[in-house]
């Protein structure tokens, strides 16, 4: 319900006015993003997860939705150790798409 | 001998061609040195003046560019195609300056004619120089003839050659490669023509009597005269554009290379020159442990050179991200052009949205961590926490040897920075390995011993670390095994295969300690290929595009590799090895500290 005003700034995201821009780019060169089942594996064996919070489950999902800018801070500590491409049960190349992400990553399109 | 004519027209073909080569290996040679960054260039033009790198730059350029030694070891008949067309070429162009020397003294400066002797010269007198110098000049061309043969057989039958795949040709190739193959045929057919009159030996005076036969006009002679400067004028033009250019490059790389230098720049420089060196024999086609599938052939390193010559930037990034990085086909290398540090090079120049500085972590709670630890610092890396096994063992050895350790990574640490450096990002690399050394430093240490040899490789080669002692774990293990810290080793007669991985084996030269320490085990076997020419496992972290589901052929095929002689268990010393061979193994994989761990 829209009152015209809000207490605190609203955390929703509108899916259909997400800029797709870098999701796209990032699907064209590591297309396997799309098989990306969520589970975590990444999360949880990921080297740079105990310094930052970083997470590739969250990135893809940060990117889908148009968040860059969250995106980016996470991606800023991963070390690209490769731990998370080894143990993705869906056999994503997550080092491919962290790159591809870091490549097309532009700090201007971040909201 | 007397001189009959001082020029023919048909020199100029020769000429033209022989002045464009030079000219333009002058021009490509200045700019390469030119190239060079400035401590580099001193370093090249001290190293010319130093007597110990004279000889072996002058040996290298005997035995590598001539005698091709290199390919001798691969397969003899190989090697004996490569020199007998290089080193009787050779032959052909001193023994004909030597005629020149002997005979007319007087037309030395001429460049053509020593090429073209037979025909100006008339045979007054026979002497015994001149016959040996003939028969010089027929043996060399008959070894060159043997040579061209031996290449046109090879184009259909390259198995004998041991060779299961060869480079495809390119256009200008193709012209290099048959104006190549025309040019000695052309020159025996000239020099049988005119062998009655010049003098020849055992080659061209029978010929000579074969044409006389049905030919009686001598002007028929000239055309072949013609043909054979415009074969050569023909190889020569092309040259600077196909492959052949390696001929002049590799005597400017053997000595830049002796000098010490190293890649510094994707494109320029010692780059650059690597880049013309290939040959394109393709030897590291069959080398590349990704050429099991047909779609990678255009992804290895003479492709790679190919495209960076013609300067197609799409390819180039292609080839450059999808390479393992395992670095066998600089090991297979005759002109020892170095795939992986040229694919990392180019890797370096992409640029990123997203740089990482590691500005936020602070290691001081780790140097506390640390601080005050035993002599041994133990840092088990990043892919032995997704192996676990292989640090519970080094753990448990170290402890039944008594030996005592801190362990710097206990719940997982920062990345050693390789994956970074592979990745072309130097920088990233730096930061990360800035923030280990300072934890390293701190911990008061004096030798750091590793499991993983990607961590190894990058702690041995890049890390400053004075008074600090580098070692894996399989070293360290064999050297207390030898001082006797490691006693009652349980030993049988079970048949244990070794793989090398590629950082520990090629990447740093280790080979004989693990093999020493599995020895004392059990019995080593080997795989159908070994050491240098061990076959990567398909896991590297060294590719930046080949997804996990493209590399099980790979694997499959380093597994077959490994179990020619069937073994019992397959040994390896890095995790990502283990790991990877673990998924399609048919018998047990392990890693060297398992199997010591077991026998303790």
């Amino acid at each position: 319900m829209d009152f015209g005003f809000k207490l605190s700034p609203s955390s929703a995201v509108n899916l259909d006015r997400v800029d797709l821009t870098l999701y796209r780019k990032v699907e064209a060169k590591a297309p396997d993003i799309r098989t990306c089942i969520g589970c975590g594996s990444c999360t949880a064996t990921c080297t740079a997860g105990p310094f930052s919070g970083m997470s590739v489950r969250q990135v893809i999902l940060d990117i889908q939705r148009g968040r860059l800018a969250l995106a980016a801070k996470k991606l800023d500590a991963c070390m690209l150790c490769g731990k998370c491409t080894m143990v993705c049960p869906r056999g994503i190349n997550t080092r491919a798409l962290i790159l591809a992400v870091c490549e097309n990553y532009r700090k201007e399109d971040a909201k | 001998m007397i001189e009959t004519v001082r020029f023919e027209w048909f020199v100029i073909p020769f000429l033209f061609g022989m002045a464009f080569v030079l000219g333009y290996c002058l021009i490509g040679m200045i700019r390469v040195i030119h190239e060079l960054p400035q401590c580099d260039r001193k370093r090249f033009y001290l190293s010319l003046i130093n007597p110990k790198i004279i000889w072996k730059n002058l040996r290298d350029i005997f035995c590598n560019c001539l005698l091709h030694i290199p390919l001798w070891r691969r397969n003899r008949l190989l090697g004996y195609m490569h020199m007998s067309i290089a080193f009787g070429w050779f032959l052909l162009i001193v023994i004909g300056h030597i005629q020149v020397l002997c005979f007319i003294p007087g037309r030395i400066h001429t460049f053509y004619h020593a090429i073209f002797f037979n025909y100006f010269v008339e045979e007054t007198a026979p002497s015994t120089l001149g016959a040996v110098l003939a028969f010089g000049m027929d043996f060399s061309l008959l070894l060159i003839l043997s040579g061209i043969g031996l290449a046109m057989f090879k184009r259909v039958a390259s198995l004998l050659f041991g060779m299961r795949r060869t480079t495809r040709p390119s256009l200008l190739d193709r012209v290099g490669l048959y104006s190549l193959w025309a040019i000695f045929p052309l020159r025996l057919l000239s020099e049988g023509f005119v062998a009655h009159v010049s003098g020849g030996s055992f080659l061209t005076l029978p010929l000579n009597w074969v044409f006389r036969q049905f030919l009686s006009n001598p002007e028929h002679m000239v055309p072949t005269w013609w043909a054979y400067s415009i074969a050569l004028c023909i190889f020569m033009c092309v040259l600077p554009f196909t492959r052949y250019m390696h001929i002049p490059a590799e005597m400017l790389l053997i000595p830049v290379r002796n000098a010490g230098i190293k890649i510094r720049h994707p494109r320029k420089g010692f780059a650059r020159l690597e880049i013309y060196s290939c040959p394109g024999c393709g030897v590291c086609i069959d080398a590349c442990p990704m050429s099991v599938k047909k779609a990678n052939i255009k992804d290895t390193t003479v492709y790679l050179n190919r495209q960076l010559r013609r300067g197609n930037e799409k390819r180039i990034a292609e080839i450059s991200d999808k390479c393992l990085l395992c670095g066998k086909c600089t090991a297979l290398c005759q002109v020892g052009c170095q795939g992986p540090e040229l694919r990392v090079a180019q890797r370096s120049l992409r640029r990123y949205g997203i740089n990482q500085s590691y500005a936020g972590f602070s290691v001081e709670p780790f140097k506390e961590a640390v601080r005050g630890g035993r002599k041994v610092l133990y840092f088990a890396g990043c892919m032995t926490q997704l192996t676990p096994s292989i640090r519970r063992a080094t753990e448990s050895v170290l402890r039944k040897a008594g030996v005592p350790y801190t362990v710097m990574d206990p719940d997982g640490r920062l990345c050693c920075g390789r994956p970074m450096m592979m990745a072309g990002r130097l920088d990233q690399a730096r930061a990360l390995m800035e923030k280990n050394r300072e934890i390293i430093l701190a911990s008061g240490c004096d030798t750091l011993l590793l499991s993983c040899p990607i961590c190894y490789r990058v702690f041995a080669q890049e890390y400053d670390l004075p008074g600090i002692r580098v070692v894996h774990h399989s070293v360290f293990f064999e050297e207390m095994a030898a001082s006797g810290a490691l006693a009652h080793l349980e030993s049988s007669q079970r048949p244990l295969v070794y793989h090398d991985p590629c950082e520990l084996g090629r990447g740093c030269g280790i080979y004989d300690e693990p093999r020493a320490l599995l020895g004392r085990l059990g019995r080593v076997v080997e795989a159908e290929k070994h050491h240098a020419e061990s076959i990567c496992c398909g896991g590297s972290l060294g590719s930046l595009s080949l997804g996990f589901d493209k590399r099980k052929d790979m694997t499959l095929n380093a597994l077959r590799n490994l179990t020619v002689e069937d073994p019992e268990t397959i040994v390896t010393a890095c995790p990502l090895c283990l790991s990877t061979f673990d998924r399609y193994a048919d018998r047990p994989v392990k890693d060297i500290a398992e199997v010591i761990d077991e026998a303790v």
